[in-house]
């Protein structure tokens, strides 16, 4: 197989779209927003808790989607509990960059080497769009704004 | 369209002395060999089509309608004879039925506008099939939003065919059109136009039929048909972009209001008033693309060269060895398998999202469409988010049969 598409359809990004975590609604959440590829039709929506203190308490997703977007936002929702508001903006940031292929220095290491599994995107520049399209849906719940569109 | 494909291969079908004319086939992506079928979004240009147009615009382009000088008399002419050429191809009575678009979506437009619109009172109707294109549904959406119309849709089978007497109890006092596919971009079934329009006339209801597809594999005669109103467009006849052409038939040119205002549409203008042009050059407001139309005519030439019958019976030989090979594989499923249909194929492969399908595919050198095809009301229908398309043209192959194949056993392979 070709390198790239080992590098894109890593196991562990497989193991997300199969088995997608923190899938399903979530009735308590106070950020919701749904994300929409018109390119492709995928859909996702993003449930948030933040409490008080602006921090995530709890996330969840559901949709449907590409291997790519659904592993996408399973792994985000991994990512983001106990996180400041402005700390998974800073998460998106890198996020961002790392599919893009520019330089992911914002981020931590840790997160870093977690997220590293989706740097193979950078190399599809049609699907770069399967990738974020959760993360831009997590900011539009966090902004208010309802809706995220990604084309 | 009506032509039954031969049960023997064509072996005068020189398929390989035909890939040579498309200079784009010999390249290869990702270091394969390029294996192109996505006919139906788009088809490749034959070389002879380009030297056409360069050597239209080398040594007889101007503009045309409008000079007294020698070469705006020349492309004048060229212009014309392409009206004519999209006349003999769709078998039009006559030459003003002819109007020249940027492509199928505007003759759609055209005649929402300038037909349907002043026709329609709050409540009307306008039926059309669940497998359109959003080409034939936006438009009419526009006229629901706009003047209160009412959208009537007929489902198709689970084979996704249309049967006609389903379009004929959707018409009703208030229905003042039906908008058909004359071949699904997705599923590749070909309506019954001609009983669709016998059913529809019954009841003095007109018919458009988007022909964006069925006119590129297979014969269309409009007159035969009977149809009312015919869009094509000439980027998927092995045409260049940006020339399409709307059939309508004559006895609705009068009354069709102008589309676009601008130059070459009016008779007379005035401060005060303005007089119009009569059909076709009143729906053709401004320069229109003319040396797109003069490559239009020489694609309309190459594909009559080759011969639509035989066209036809190579992409069926193929699209039909495609099917039959999908179905033999684990976790693949076509969708759309109507009796009657041309050389495209949707299909899904269980578990792998149309888009990983369609990357997958391309990394083996396999250009197929995956998504939604601008057919989202079909989607709904057959319950998916999306398909893999392989779509098939005169230079496709047995072995890009093979390839496809092979590149779907590869991405079988990576989702596991």
């Amino acid at each position: 197989m070709d390198q790239g598409l080992r590098e894109l359809y890593q196991e562990i990004i497989l193991d997300h779209s199969r088995h997608p975590r923190h899938f399903g609604a979530l009735p308590d959440a106070n950020h919701v927003a749904e994300g929409h590829n018109p390119l492709c039709g995928d859909k996702v929506k993003i449930y948030l808790s933040v409490d008080l203190d602006n921090r995530i308490t709890d996330v969840s997703f559901e949709g449907r989607g590409c291997a790519i977007s659904v592993a996408s936002a399973s792994l985000m929702t991994e990512m983001l509990k106990g996180r400041s508001i402005d700390e998974a903006e800073e998460l998106m940031d890198g996020f961002l960059h790392l599919v893009k292929g520019d330089d992911a220095r914002t981020l931590d290491e840790d997160d870093r080497e977690r997220l590293e599994v989706m740097a193979g995107v950078s190399a599809f520049p049609m699907r770069i769009k399967c990738a974020t399209l959760a993360w831009h849906a997590m900011k539009s719940a966090l902004d208010g704004k309802g809706k995220a569109v990604t084309e | 369209m009506s032509a039954e494909p031969r049960t023997r291969p064509d072996t005068s079908y020189d398929v390989a002395s035909l890939r040579r004319d498309f200079t784009i086939l010999g390249r290869e992506v990702h270091g394969r060999k390029l294996v192109y079928l996505d006919n139906a979004a788009s088809a490749q240009k034959p070389i002879h089509v380009l030297e056409v147009m360069n050597n239209f615009t080398t040594s007889e382009y101007a503009n045309v309608h409008r000079g007294v000088h020698f070469l705006s008399g020349a492309a004048t002419e060229r212009y014309e004879e392409a009206r004519l050429r999209v006349q003999r191809f769709l078998n039009a009575a006559h030459s003003d039925e002819i109007i020249f678009t940027r492509g199928g979506t505007e003759a759609i437009n055209l005649v929402s506008y300038a037909y349907l619109t002043p026709l329609i009172q709050p409540g009307d109707e306008i039926v059309l099939s669940v497998m359109e294109h959003h080409s034939n549904i936006v438009p009419w959406h526009f006229l629901r939003e706009r003047q209160g119309a009412v959208l009537k849709w007929v489902d198709v089978s689970d084979l996704g065919e249309l049967d006609p007497a389903d379009v004929a109890k959707a018409i009703g006092p208030k229905t003042k059109l039906v908008a058909i596919s004359h071949m699904s971009n997705v599923l590749g079934t070909k309506t019954a136009l001609a009983e669709i329009v016998r059913l529809a006339h019954a009841k003095g209801v007109p018919v458009l039929a988007d022909g964006c597809q069925g006119a590129v594999h297979g014969i269309v005669d409009v007159q035969a048909l009977d149809v009312d109103f015919y869009a094509v467009t000439g980027h998927k006849l092995y045409g260049p972009t940006g020339i399409g052409a709307l059939y309508a038939k004559r006895k609705h040119l009068k009354a069709m209001r102008p589309f676009q205002g601008g130059g070459e549409m009016i008779r007379e203008v005035s401060r005060e008033n303005v007089t119009y042009a009569d059909a076709p050059m009143r729906f053709e407001a401004g320069t229109p693309p003319i040396i797109e139309a003069v490559g239009l005519a020489a694609a309309l030439d190459y594909i009559d060269g080759v011969g639509r019958d035989r066209i036809e019976a190579h992409e069926l030989s193929l699209a039909r060895l495609a099917a039959k090979r999908l179905k033999e594989m684990n976790g693949v499923r076509i969708i759309g398998e109507a009796r009657d249909k041309g050389p495209i194929i949707s299909f899904e492969a269980i578990g792998i999202h149309a888009h990983d399908l369609a990357t997958i595919l391309d990394r083996e050198g396999v250009a197929v469409r995956g998504g939604h095809h601008c057919a989202q009301p079909l989607m709904e229908r057959f319950n998916v988010s999306g398909t893999a398309r392989a779509s098939f043209a005169l230079y496709n192959t047995v072995s890009e049969v093979d390839a496809l194949i092979a590149a779907v056993g590869e991405a079988r392979k990576v989702f596991g």
